[in-house]
């Protein structure tokens, strides 16, 4: 075994990869629970290609056949119903486990000096994985897939003077039809996924470049031993691969469960009137996207004007690339900052949860001036950071990470 | 090798030019690719003008037919929903309808239409393109109560029309709804994509 390994890294870094990135990189001993999410994002990318790989078998991207080629796996491949269960549970899977892993980036200040690039590349990530979703959505050819896809595109109508001509490009035809599907379905399978492995590369070699963050938002590296290696640091392997290994059984306890019984999450994974096939001349009655997409729609259709709500809804996305310099604040974790950080913060997450809720109803009145008043809160978040995070009332931040 | 008496200015155009050809023919490659996403020569073909039999059309009811994978509208209005028309043009952004990429000339009147009564629409909504909803109930509670006197109801944001197509202020859509080219080839057909210009 010992020489089979000398020969290879005779040949190859092997031995001297593994330890860089696993038996001898040190990661504070104190990451918690929100340090699952990075791994099980992980796994969910893994588990969303291979499944995919499979539907790509039965799957027919013509806009003819891609209903009843859907209608077909679910039917008469046999475990085609699972494979397509799993592909679809995984997208939701994703971005609830790539929401609570930006989430934990916000509460410990993740993404400041000197971990910009692991932040932005991180973004870059998430904005792939909305069009990676966004184009996923329009292959089953229902209903929601068309009108979605429709709303969406006609987004970049908004933009002056090359709007008609840019949304004639994305579509390839005068409507949506064969030509979108056929070049939407490209995307999803090779363009995308490869976009968001380089991704993925690049977010974890600059991680381990400067090293994780942890809950009290010290830096390890500060206090090394004589061997140079930090006090509080233990090796990512075998005590971190353990520690994720308990979080992926959990992981995979609550994804089999919505697999096998909740498989359509009451409308809100699978949408109902995505089971009708596309018809370009009828919009569904209630449209609205997938949950994952609802904040950010709720924005769109709270600004009664067409550039400046979708104006809006990007600058809601773009707003969090800039997070590292719109939060000036020294301290990273949230465990020694203000309570005006501690109250922004959360002000912002209910917005973020009640603007998506909004998103999913119908617009009344009423509820369209709650989305005007909750956008308006979305984006107080960055300005009130921005002006309070400069001279912030923080508390001692310890010199050693805490138990 | 030796690095003694390198002309670093020499060095410094060489590389600098080779790297702006270099980028140029990418440019040039990057064409065809690009170009490949523009609508097909078989997508332009496809659209072909419509004949629509109105004849069986009742006063007050909408028919639908598609062109160009487009939902299109005719409305068969009454006198009652004609008169109402003008009591809107104070709440709507362009009650004349002035901005002319929404509809042919012969249909830039206050009805938007060719014959009073008869109103052909692409029913596709100005904002986000989703298809509107008919809503024909005057005094509709959930569309602003007595204010509405029928129209159009856009599911997805909201967007409100009047019976003539006419887009309301204070909602997302900026513009009226398209008015299609179309011509009358006899008194109950209508040709939907080709207007009285071309004949």
């Amino acid at each position: 075994m010992n020489s089979m390994i000398k020969w290879v890294d005779d040949r190859f870094p092997l031995m001297k990869m593994w330890n860089e990135h696993l038996a001898e990189y040190y990661a504070p001993k104190n990451f918690n629970f929100w340090y699952f999410f990075g791994s099980l994002a992980l796994l969910v990318l893994v588990i969303q290609i291979v499944s995919g790989i499979f539907l790509t078998m039965h799957y027919k991207p013509d806009g003819q056949l891609a209903f009843a080629s859907v209608e077909y796996i679910m039917r008469d491949v046999p475990y085609g119903w699972l494979i397509r269960y799993i592909h679809s549970t995984g997208a939701t899977a994703f971005f609830i486990v790539v929401y609570l892993h930006m989430l934990r980036g916000l509460m410990y200040g993740s993404y400041k000096q000197p971990r910009e690039l692991i932040w932005l590349f991180g973004m870059f990530i998430y904005l792939a994985l909305m069009a990676e979703a966004f184009m996923g959505y329009l292959l089953p050819w229902g209903q929601m897939s068309y009108w979605g896809a429709q709303v969406i595109i006609s987004l970049f109508g908004a933009i002056p003077v090359i709007g008609d001509d840019l949304t004639l490009w994305i579509r390839g035809d005068f409507v949506i039809g064969d030509a979108t599907l056929n070049r939407f379905f490209a995307l999803h399978v090779i363009a995308l996924p490869l976009v968001l492995i380089f991704l993925i590369v690049a977010h974890i070699l600059a991680l381990h470049e400067v090293g994780s963050n942890n809950p009290d938002g010290v830096e390890i590296k500060k206090n090394k031993d004589a061997n140079g290696i930090p006090l509080d640091g233990i090796p990512f392997h075998p005590y971190y691969t353990v520690k994720d290994i308990v979080g992926v059984v959990v992981f995979l306890f609550f994804f089999s469960v919505v697999v096998f019984y909740f498989p359509e999450g009451g409308g809100y994974f699978l949408e109902h009137a995505n089971f009708i096939a596309s018809d370009p001349l009828k919009t569904p009655e209630h449209i609205a996207p997938v949950w994952y997409f609802t904040p950010f729609y709720a924005i769109l259709r709270a600004v009664p004007d067409k550039l400046l709500g979708v104006g809006a809804m990007f600058a809601a996305i773009g707003l969090l690339f800039f997070m590292p310099w719109i939060d000036r604040c020294k301290v990273e974790s949230v465990r020694y900052r203000s309570s005006i950080y501690k109250i922004n913060l959360t002000v912002f997450i209910i917005s973020f949860v009640v603007l998506g809720w909004l998103a999913m109803q119908p617009a009344t009145p009423t509820l369209t001036l709650l989305s005007q008043v909750f956008s308006f809160l979305y984006f107080g978040f960055f300005v009130v950071l921005f002006i309070t995070s400069k001279n912030e009332a923080t508390k001692p931040v310890p010199d050693r990470v805490t138990s | 090798m030796s690095t003694n008496n390198v002309d670093t200015g020499r060095r410094r155009f060489l590389v600098a030019s080779t790297s702006v050809v270099g980028a140029v023919g990418a440019a040039f490659v990057a064409v065809p690719f690009l170009s490949s996403w523009m609508p097909s020569e078989r997508a332009k073909n496809a659209g072909a003008p419509v004949e629509v039999d109105i004849s069986k059309l009742e006063e007050g009811r909408m028919l639908t037919v598609e062109w160009q994978s487009k939902p299109v509208w005719i409305v068969k209005r009454s006198a009652e929903t004609l008169a109402n028309l003008t009591k809107n043009d104070a709440s709507l952004r362009d009650p004349a309808s002035e901005n002319p990429d929404q509809q042919p000339p012969y249909a830039q009147n206050e009805n938007r239409s060719i014959k009073p009564e008869i109103l052909v629409l692409v029913g596709i909504c100005t904002h986000l393109g989703c298809s509107p909803t008919f809503r024909p109930d005057i005094g509709a509670a959930d569309l602003g109560g007595d204010a509405w006197l029928g129209g159009f109801f856009c599911p997805c944001h909201s967007s409100r029309f009047d019976l003539a197509g006419r887009v309301y202020q204070g909602v997302p859509a900026p513009t009226n709804l398209v008015v299609p080219p179309h011509k009358y080839l006899s008194d109950n057909v209508i040709l939907v994509g080709e207007g009285e210009e071309a004949a």
